[in-house]
């Protein structure tokens, strides 16, 4: 069965095809919080915030968008969400764990270099942010990732451009300190 | 340029192999089922019912709640705090968008541009942010180095398995076994989190590094906020504005603590305006806020600062009223501005009468209780349940309790229960526990229908609601809360809210409730604010004895050249407000003090600010006797029961105490306070006068001070020296 077949079962309150739905794109879910907070315990939050909603919802499910554009819809505002209202007890436990592990690995300068670009990706702003997840991370065309972010394939590419240029910046910035 | 995508794809590739654990999946997608079923159940319901809610809400409102829809439900831990935000930020704009008046946009989260201000404002944001919203934080980064290793592992322990509590008890009533398997993995989780920190022993020459990581973890966060405001201004502005760049600076970061923004009274011309009106303010909301935020070591932000309520916080032994006729004693004096050698301090005293214990009304309460799982941390829900502990001590066995709780479900916990019978009501408090997304709206309606039915004609009649106003469900509307209260108002029932807990206050919206509920925001940080609210000021707490004071002073441009009002911003009033009934303003309660301090310029005083025009005459009508006063006091009241309001006037004639020395060791303290809580908003008006000052002043003028908050005072204006040292120190 496909995933429109399935959300459409569930939607009518058929139990089995949501829970095949959950199982079979919670990996998905996770990859794609994870990618967006940079943090594990953070992504596993999101992904159960997004099957709890995913549950509520799903009867609101129409079939008028791809099940897939839906879900990326869902799990991107999860992640807006999550971020804005977390505590930032964990994150900054978890930051300086990590933290504490890159001062003592070998700064090989690959490692560096991700680490660095992880954390400018993390400072771009949000909607940049999902963008690039979608189209660098998730490999989706300017028109798929339009169609989630509900915006013009235009200002996708434009998004792109101002996410390219603003990492740039902050490359010269910071190795200029 | 294009490498650096590629290397963000590698990066992003790294991230994926860490897979999520098997754990972690199982519980989120039993979870999901669980909501599934509820979700179901839920829309078999909804279909029978209709929502007539949904048809009063406009269409952007529906839009808002459609991106918040799926919040709702019954998200764990750290969840709950703050979802209100998102209600109140896009609620904001839903407004703008229904009334596109400035006066909107100026008390509206939406800033057309950010001032220079706003850039302190912002700091004291972020410190308050890091200080509190997770104290625990703090206390793990800050305290380790002082502790042994083991209270560390100990505290953290506990901040890890706060959330597990909130995630075990949170509202997935309908699935035992997925509940389990969820508090599991949490337990799980914390305990691997606090292996790995006790791994990682904190040396304490690594300090710096560790507040610069603070630093930035915070400094993102309040980015990344900033963001999502942007996101909920996108999903329902009717008309985007233009391009990302413009929409972004629309929004202000917002703390999770929420204050209105609060622009100081500006210096009037009394030529142009003679004219000042007011609604009294009996709120101390602030005051306690204050103290949490500078015993944590920073200053509060500025709008969290209002001056009226810092002064009225104290209790004044001001002169009462002789006879009940009146319920309240206006006392005007005047003294030099201990601030301004320059200016005078006019200060308009007001004391309620006393009840005494013996002839207090009956009193028909029904607690309303926030049990939500923001609700869930020492500060909030088991302090609200000893304090109100200790509330039944005030009450007279005749007096009837009852408690009405909400949570996910708002519910009816203990039905109208005489004090008597204290046991029980007892049991009842104690029986609470959080839990769940915060149904604030609903619990409010069955709150006043409780005390409908128990109604007493001839006693007090009030709905106590006990919250840190999170209201994420239910009615999210403020403004139809807002009506919904009004509207039980004129039923005779009077309401009052107690704050707890920092970090995901509401500020604006109990303030709101309170005001237009006809009652008093209190804000309770420890115990015994709870007793000094509930105990000793329980007669003012709950016994109201006028309605509706307002307060309008005309002032005489022959003596008086410019006047400012200290503090009141959020209760200003129109000139034509005075004389018009229908307008709501403050009450008082048995033994009330309200304080209100108007600083003056005199004719021919070097202070003036403002230069005389030279084409405009200065001649006045006003007769000779008249002319040497400095102005006339008017105030509106009603009493508890009448619709209609009386006046009382006065006459301010020069002679009124005029010199500092003179000036009354009440309104010494009062002046005090004054001028803390102006220095605290950075205000332009207070010169050299600073902390020491205000501590010498204060001092001064202690008095009897039985409960030890003058001396309490003093204190705290010692820590705000060193917080704004601390503060200078960090800037560099």
């Amino acid at each position: 069965m496909t995933d429109s077949e399935l959300a459409k079962s569930a939607s009518q309150g058929d139990r089995e095809a949501f829970r095949r739905l959950l199982e079979r794109h919670y990996d998905m879910i996770y990859r794609l919080a994870l990618r967006f907070t940079g943090s594990g315990a953070d992504a596993e939050d999101i992904a159960q915030d997004v099957c709890l909603a995913l549950g509520r919802k799903i009867q609101a499910f129409r079939g008028d968008a791809l099940f897939s554009t839906w879900l990326y819809r869902v799990v991107i505002n999860a992640c807006h969400d999550f971020v804005r209202r977390r505590t930032a007890s964990t994150a900054l436990v978890e930051k300086y764990v990590a933290y504490r592990e890159l001062d003592d690995a070998d700064h090989a300068d690959t490692k560096e270099r991700l680490d660095w670009l992880q954390e400018a990706y993390l400072r771009l702003p949000a909607d940049l942010r999902e963008t690039v997840l979608l189209v660098v991370a998730e490999d989706m065309t300017h028109a798929e990732a339009g169609a989630v972010l509900d915006c013009a394939p235009g200002t996708i590419a434009w998004r792109m451009s101002a996410a390219r240029k603003q990492l740039k910046t902050d490359l010269e910035r910071d190795h200029d300190e | 340029m294009t490498s650096d995508m590629d290397k963000l794809k590698k990066m992003f590739d790294r991230q994926a192999a860490s897979p999520p654990s098997q754990a972690a999946k199982d519980a989120a997608i039993g979870a999901g089922m669980a909501a599934f079923d509820e979700g179901h159940a839920q829309k078999l319901e909804g279909a029978r019912q209709g929502s007539r809610l949904m048809d009063r809400l406009t269409g952007a409102a529906i839009a808002a709640r459609a991106t918040l829809f799926w919040r709702r439900p019954m998200k764990l831990s750290h969840v709950l705090a703050g979802s209100v935000s998102v209600l109140v930020l896009s609620l904001a704009v839903v407004n703008v968008s229904q009334f596109q008046t400035p006066e909107r946009q100026e008390t509206g989260a939406v800033k057309p541009a950010v001032k220079a201000d706003d850039v302190r404002l912002g700091f004291d944001k972020s410190e308050a942010k890091l200080a509190e919203p997770a104290g625990r934080k703090n206390a793990v980064l800050a305290d380790e180095k002082d502790m042994p290793s083991s209270v560390v592992v100990d505290g953290l322990a506990g901040a890890l398995t706060g959330p597990v509590a909130t995630s075990e008890s949170a509202a997935i009533a309908s699935n035992e076994e997925v509940r389990r398997s969820v508090g599991q993995f949490r337990a799980d989780r914390a305990r691997d989190g606090v292996r790995g920190l006790t791994q990682n022993k904190i040396e304490p020459a690594q300090a710096l590094t560790k507040q610069r990581l603070a630093a930035k973890v915070t400094e993102r966060e309040s980015f990344e906020q900033s963001q999502f405001g942007n996101r909920v201004a996108e999903s329902i502005a009717p008309a985007p504005v233009g391009g990302d760049e413009i929409r972004r600076r629309e929004y202000r970061d917002q703390g999770r603590d929420k204050f209105q923004t609060i622009k100081p009274n500006p210096l009037k011309v009394t030529a142009q305006e003679p004219v000042s009106t007011f609604s009294i303010d009996v709120d101390t909301a602030s005051y306690s806020f204050m103290r949490a935020a500078i015993n944590k070591g920073v200053l509060p932000q500025r709008d969290a600062v209002r001056v009226e309520e810092l002064i009225n916080y104290f209790p004044y032994d001001y002169a009462g009223p002789e006879t009940r006729e009146v319920p309240f004693k206006a006392s005007v004096s005047v003294f030099d501005t201990p601030w301004n050698a320059e200016t005078k301090l006019m200060h308009i005293a007001i004391k309620g009468y006393r009840i005494d214990a013996a002839e207090t009304p009956r009193a028909n309460l029904v607690f309303l209780i926030d049990t939500s799982g923001s609700m869930n941390a020492a500060n909030k829900l088991p302090l609200l349940i000893n304090s109100m502990k200790l509330l039944l001590e005030a009450l007279k066995p005749d007096d009837t309790v009852a408690i009405v709780t909400y949570a996910g479900s708002a519910g009816t916990v203990l039905a109208p229960t005489k004090i008597a019978d204290k046991g029980k009501i007892v049991a009842a408090l104690e029986s609470l526990h959080s839990g769940g997304s915060t149904a604030g709206a609903e619990g409010v309606r069955q709150a006043y229908l409780l005390a409908e039915q128990n109604f007493d004609e001839g006693g007090v009649n009030r709905v106590i609601l006990a919250t840190d106003g999170d209201f994420n469900v239910g009615i999210t509307d403020p403004n139809e809360l807002k009506s919904f209260i009004e509207r039980k108002r004129k039923t005779g029932i009077f309401l009052s809210v107690l704050g707890f807990g920092m970090g995901n206050y509401n500020d604006q919206l109990m303030q709101t409730l309170a005001q237009n509920g006809n009652g008093a925001a209190a804000y309770i940080d420890t115990l015994s604010e709870a007793r000094k609210v509930l105990v000793e000021e329980a007669g003012s707490t709950l016994f109201p004895i006028a309605k509706d004071v307002k307060i309008q002073m005309e002032f005489n441009p022959q003596t008086v050249s410019e006047y400012r009002l200290i503090g009141y911003e959020t209760r200003l009033l129109n000139r034509e407000d005075f004389n018009n009934d229908k307008i709501d303003a403050g009450e008082i309660g048995a033994g009330h003090s309200v304080t209100a301090i108007y600083e003056l310029t005199l004719k021919g005083s070097p202070a003036r600010l403002v230069d005389s025009l030279r084409y405009q005459s200065e001649t006045t009508i006003a007769d000779d006797r008249k002319s040497s006063e400095y102005g006339f006091l008017k105030i509106r009241y009603k009493l508890p029961r009448e619709d209609t309001s009386r006046l009382i006037t006065e006459a301010i004639a020069p002679d009124t105490h005029d010199s500092d020395a003179g000036a009354p060791r009440e309104a010494r303290f009062s002046a005090a306070v004054a001028a803390f809580g102006q220095i605290l908003r950075g205000g332009p008006y207070t010169g050299d006068f600073d902390y020491d000052d205000v501590i010498d002043l204060a001092q001064s003028a202690k008095g009897e001070d039985r409960f030890g908050y003058r001396a309490e005072f003093v204190n705290l204006v010692r820590l705000a020296k060193s917080a704004a040292a601390m503060e200078q120190l960090k800037r560099q």
